[in-house]
């Protein structure tokens, strides 16, 4: 049996015939061919899968595909803009929060979310809020650093925090 | 931008954009016309024989295309090669499907491919297996035991090799000794855990007859040498690929079944085949790290000085040698002497078969095992005596003016400054100040003890003088530059760093440069990126061919400008005539014309501006370092945390700090994280209880400290980039520090520091402090 669902990811809508079992990240990666989201457990652990739904950070292995018929999604794919990284992006770019970069994306996509409820957390909240996420290279450090550094660059950028809030649901 | 000093350059990474914008290409991310998915059924059983398999109804099922069991396997393809047996081993190799019998849980006993994934998974649950279980082995000193069940019967044994040695008078320094320390100490196995889980595409493409595989490894070169001949494929027409690789710590060294099953599909069914591991297989299914059982006596005499070192190791090398499995821990013996002078030493190694998943190497790799034994045994000491740990270390330091040294044990140092790391640490770790807090605390009666934690370390690394590599640097006709490694690098930068030596070397802009990796069409033969080999070995590679590149460059432009080459200069993408800075010849013209050269040139001038260049390191590097972990240990429940790491490390010239900072952040902790978090546990049946990430715990960001590191510089003579290598340094100083800062805590409280084992868990550190209580009740 197939279900048809309808998606928006990064600004362009999709309709597809899915299995009810298909999981959201396997719809990205191999339906839709968006391989930044990446899979690196099956325990819903490390974050490497993790998307916003619906402006809301969620792990997309553990969300189906028809859980989010009719949803908003945002991928690590759709977070610059015009040619230009998005503040978070640059962050890890800037401190080195990157080695192999396989946790990158879903790092990337957490910390986004963090930032757009907090847009000027400590580095206590900074590791509280990535505990959903993990990575093997890089042992936080840096991390860290680049969720400040992108802090103080998106306080430079945007100095009212309200529109931000519904940044998320933004959709091109 | 160009920078004006190869060493020292804090440069961001040129692979960073295309990763931070979801942009890199993983194995799991390559997608081919027609690709079928591949499933491995594996065995539940630690220890089973295989009475039947059905295969009917899994074959039946919808978008099952075919299926092999290790028998027909056999047919076709050899067991996996292990690299440099240890001589008169008992070898037992592993095949790529279990052939008769199963000797660990997670081990593969049916392939299967289908038109999806999911239709894979499910019809795994259709295949039908019969064992007959049979007793395991799970502790290695057992298994070594007579009447212990054979794991491989044709070996009659599953001691797969002994070493027993000594050197110096061990016997009469213990007879003499001021004092004696014993301890048994447990380097726990670990799982790798790179975040990217192992995957692999097989492409066979009938007509030309060629075989492209895409594959999370480390080392594409030698996973085409060993499927060569698995498979009995001419060399030259496999072709491997590592594209962007996801972390790797050692564990992605190996060659796997997986590899050479895809390639097996591929081949009967002229279709591409992808198989893509699922976490839980990653637990069971790659290789796991350390292993080791130590048993360790130590003389010393009243100063502190260390007189003898006695050593007994089980290594736990699991059900079969995979690729590096018996080595690494012969490793830890290369390095047993550590940065200390002990002249006296006795050394029996066990490597014992078990039933359990095959051991290889982790991040370190045999030496945080030596790090690990000699940093505790240097704290008993000093805890006998009374005295700090520094005071023991000191008295025991190969001086600084004593390199090139050789150990007792025969390994030769480049160069070192042991002593200065520490005085290094210690003010930045503010030592004096921490030990008064350390005291304050315990006068207060404060719930939380504080523990200080040293480790001094050299380790072995620059892989190796038997293993070179070639670097290619090509000026195309435009004036920007190709490099071509041989060693693979999985998150280190490599392509940040080669970029930098060659931008130094030939004055172009790093932005010109593209380091090309990971390929053996393009790359000539390498023993890719391992035993913090990459930049040493590599990276000498890399700038020996940007000088012979340079040298060639000089020629011509001397021939363009009519002059001798010593006239030429170059500065700023120009040669020029020193004194006549007009006649000039610009970089770019120069590569264009060695391309297509102009009539003037003279007959013998070799068109083109290209250096193929092999390095052979003389020796291995061996960088050191001094660290100090700070502990808070709860007395009431046993909980530890690291409020403060401090690291001095020595990796010779940093080519890049930034990439050094990086590697040593994530070395650290790794080490952190087997002291204190993770441990793999089997039960008495060889059932893997802790078989993935719900149980097994990898240290998230909440769980680890921020490091303050220094630098210290000391310049190896092995190669002209004065390079250690770095990527295992961290893990190596991090695992006695912890540990011996939990055990420096707990010490007031009447807890033997020889009973304190990793990982320093609160369950754990809670029953010492219980049992030392009722002790002193
Ligand atoms: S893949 Fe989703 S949490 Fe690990
Ligand atoms: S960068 Fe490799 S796992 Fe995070």
């Amino acid at each position: 049996m197939l279900c048809n669902i309808q998606v928006t990811v990064n600004g362009r809508s999709y309709a597809s015939a899915v299995e009810p079992r298909l999981l959201l990240v396997h719809y990205l990666r191999d339906v839709l061919g968006l391989t930044g989201t990446h899979i690196g457990c099956d325990t819903s652990q490390c974050g490497a899968c993790t998307v916003l739904l619906n402006g809301k950070a969620v792990k997309s292995c553990t969300v189906f595909a028809v859980q989010a018929d009719g949803g908003i999604i945002l991928t690590v794919e759709g977070l610059a803009k015009d040619g230009k990284l998005h503040p978070v992006q640059e962050g890890f770019w800037e401190e080195h929060g990157l080695q192999c970069g396989f946790c990158t994306p879903g790092m990337i996509m957490a910390s986004y979310a963090l930032l757009q409820r907090n847009p000027n957390p400590t580095e206590a909240e900074i590791r509280h809020a990535l505990e959903g996420n993990l990575c093997r290279c890089t042992g936080y450090q840096n991390i860290v650093r680049a969720v400040q550094w992108a802090s103080r660059q998106m306080a430079e950028t945007q100095p009212t925090p309200a529109p931000r809030r519904r940044a998320g649901r933004r959709s091109r | 931008m160009v920078i004006s000093k190869l060493v020292g350059a804090r440069i961001k990474r040129k692979e960073d954009p295309r990763l931070i914008t979801g942009g890199g290409t993983y194995t799991d991310d390559v997608r081919l016309p027609g690709m079928l998915y591949m499933a491995v059924l594996r065995s539940p059983h630690a220890h089973a024989r295989i009475k039947r398999i059905d295969l009917g109804k899994a074959l039946s099922h919808p978008g099952v295309v075919a299926a092999l069991t290790g028998e027909e396997v056999k047919q076709v393809c050899d067991p996996i090669p292990a690299l440099g047996p240890i001589e008169g081993m008992k070898l037992a190799l592993r095949p790529p499907l279990a052939v008769g019998k199963v000797t660990h849980v997670g081990e593969g006993v049916v392939a299967l491919v289908a038109e999806s994934r999911y239709q894979a998974r499910d019809a795994l649950d259709l295949v039908e297996v019969e064992y007959e279980p049979l007793p395991a082995n799970v502790d290695p000193e057992r298994a070594m035991r007579r009447g212990a069940p054979v794991i491989h019967e044709h070996l009659k044994t599953n001691l797969a090799y002994s070493i027993k040695q000594s050197v110096g008078d061990v016997e009469g320094a213990f007879q003499r000794a001021a004092g004696t320390v014993k301890a048994r100490l447990v380097e726990q196995r670990l799982i790798p855990l790179a975040m990217e889980c192992r995957a692999v595409v097989a492409h066979y493409e009938p007509g030309p007859g060629t075989l492209t595989i895409w594959n999370t490894t480390q080392n594409p070169h030698v996973l085409r040498g060993f499927l060569a001949s698995m498979l009995h494929l001419p060399e030259n027409r496999i072709r491997v690929i590592a594209p962007d690789v996801g972390g790797g710590f050692g564990s992605k060294i190996d060659t796997y079944p997986e590899e050479a099953l895809a390639a097996l599909f591929s081949i009967r069914l002229g279709r591409p085949v992808k198989w893509a591991e699922e976490r839980m297989e990653n637990f069971q299914a790659t290789i796991h790290g350390r292993g080791q059982l130590q048993e360790i006596e130590v003389a010393y005499d009243q100063d502190g000085g260390i007189t003898a070192l006695r050593v007994r190791i089980w290594a736990d090398l699991g059900a079969y040698c995979q690729t590096f499995t018996h080595a690494i821990p012969t490793l830890t013996l290369t390095m047993l002497n550590g940065p200390y002078k002990i002249p006296n030493l006795a050394w029996e190694l066990y490597g014992v078969y078990t039933n359990k998943t095959p051991t290889d190497a982790y991040r370190g790799a045999g030496r945080p095992e030596a790090t690990y034994l000699l940093e505790r045994a240097l704290d008993l000491v000093a805890h006998r005596l009374g005295r700090d740990p520094t005071e023991v270390r000191r008295r025991n330091f190969i001086p600084k003016d004593a390199f090139p040294y050789k150990t007792a044990v025969g390994t030769v140092y480049d160069s070192g400054d042991y002593e200065g790391a520490l005085d290094k640490v210690l003010r930045l770790a503010n030592y004096t100040a921490l030990r008064r807090e350390q005291q304050e605390r315990l006068q207060r009666g404060d719930r939380k003890l504080l523990g200080i934690g040293l480790s001094t370390f050299v380790e072995i690394c620059g892989f190796a003088p038997n293993m070179p590599d070639n670097a290619t640097v090509r000026v195309e006709p435009t004036g920007s530059v190709t490099v071509f490694t041989g060693t693979s690098p999985h998150g280190q930068g490599e392509e940040t760093a080669f970029a930098q030596i060659v931008a130094e070397e030939l004055g172009v802009p790093m932005e010109d440069i593209t380091v090309v990796h990971g390929d053996t069409l393009t790359t000539p033969q390498g023993y890719g990126t391992l035993g913090s080999r990459t930049l040493p070995v590599g990276g000498t590679a890399v700038y020996q061919a940007a000088k012979t590149v340079k040298e060639k460059a000089v020629q011509l432009a001397a021939h363009l400008l009519k002059v001798t080459p010593d006239k030429v200069s170059y500065e700023g993408g120009r040669f020029f005539v020193e004194d006549i800075p007009d006649r000039k010849v610009s970089w770019k013209e120069v590569a264009e014309k060695a391309y297509s050269p102009p009539p003037e040139l003279p007959a013998d001038f070799e068109p083109g501006l290209l250096a193929t260049v092999y390095f052979k390191p003389s020796n291995f590097t061996f960088p050191f370092g001094a660290h100090i972990a700070v502990v808070e240990v709860d007395r009431e429940t046993g909980d530890v945390q690291v409020v403060n790491y401090f690291a001095v490390d020595d990796c010779g010239h940093r080519i890049n700090p930034l990439l050094v900072e990086g590697q040593l952040h994530g070395g650290i902790a790794q080490g952190i994280a087997q002291d204190l978090y993770e441990e793999v546990v089997y039960d008495q049946n060889g059932q893997l209880l802790t078989n993935s990430l719900m149980n097994y715990a990898v240290p998230n960001p909440a769980m680890l400290p921020s490091y303050t590191l220094e630098a210290s510089v000391t310049p190896t003579p092995v190669n002209p980039l004065g390079a250690k290598g770095v990527g295992e340094l961290g893990t190596i100083g991090a695992t006695p520090a912890v540990v011996n800062a939990v055990a420096d805590a707990l010490k007031p409280l009447g807890v033997d520091p020889a009973q304190v084992q990793m990982a320093c868990t609160p369950e754990r550190v809670w029953r010492l402090i219980q049992q030392a209580q009722r002790r002193r009740r």
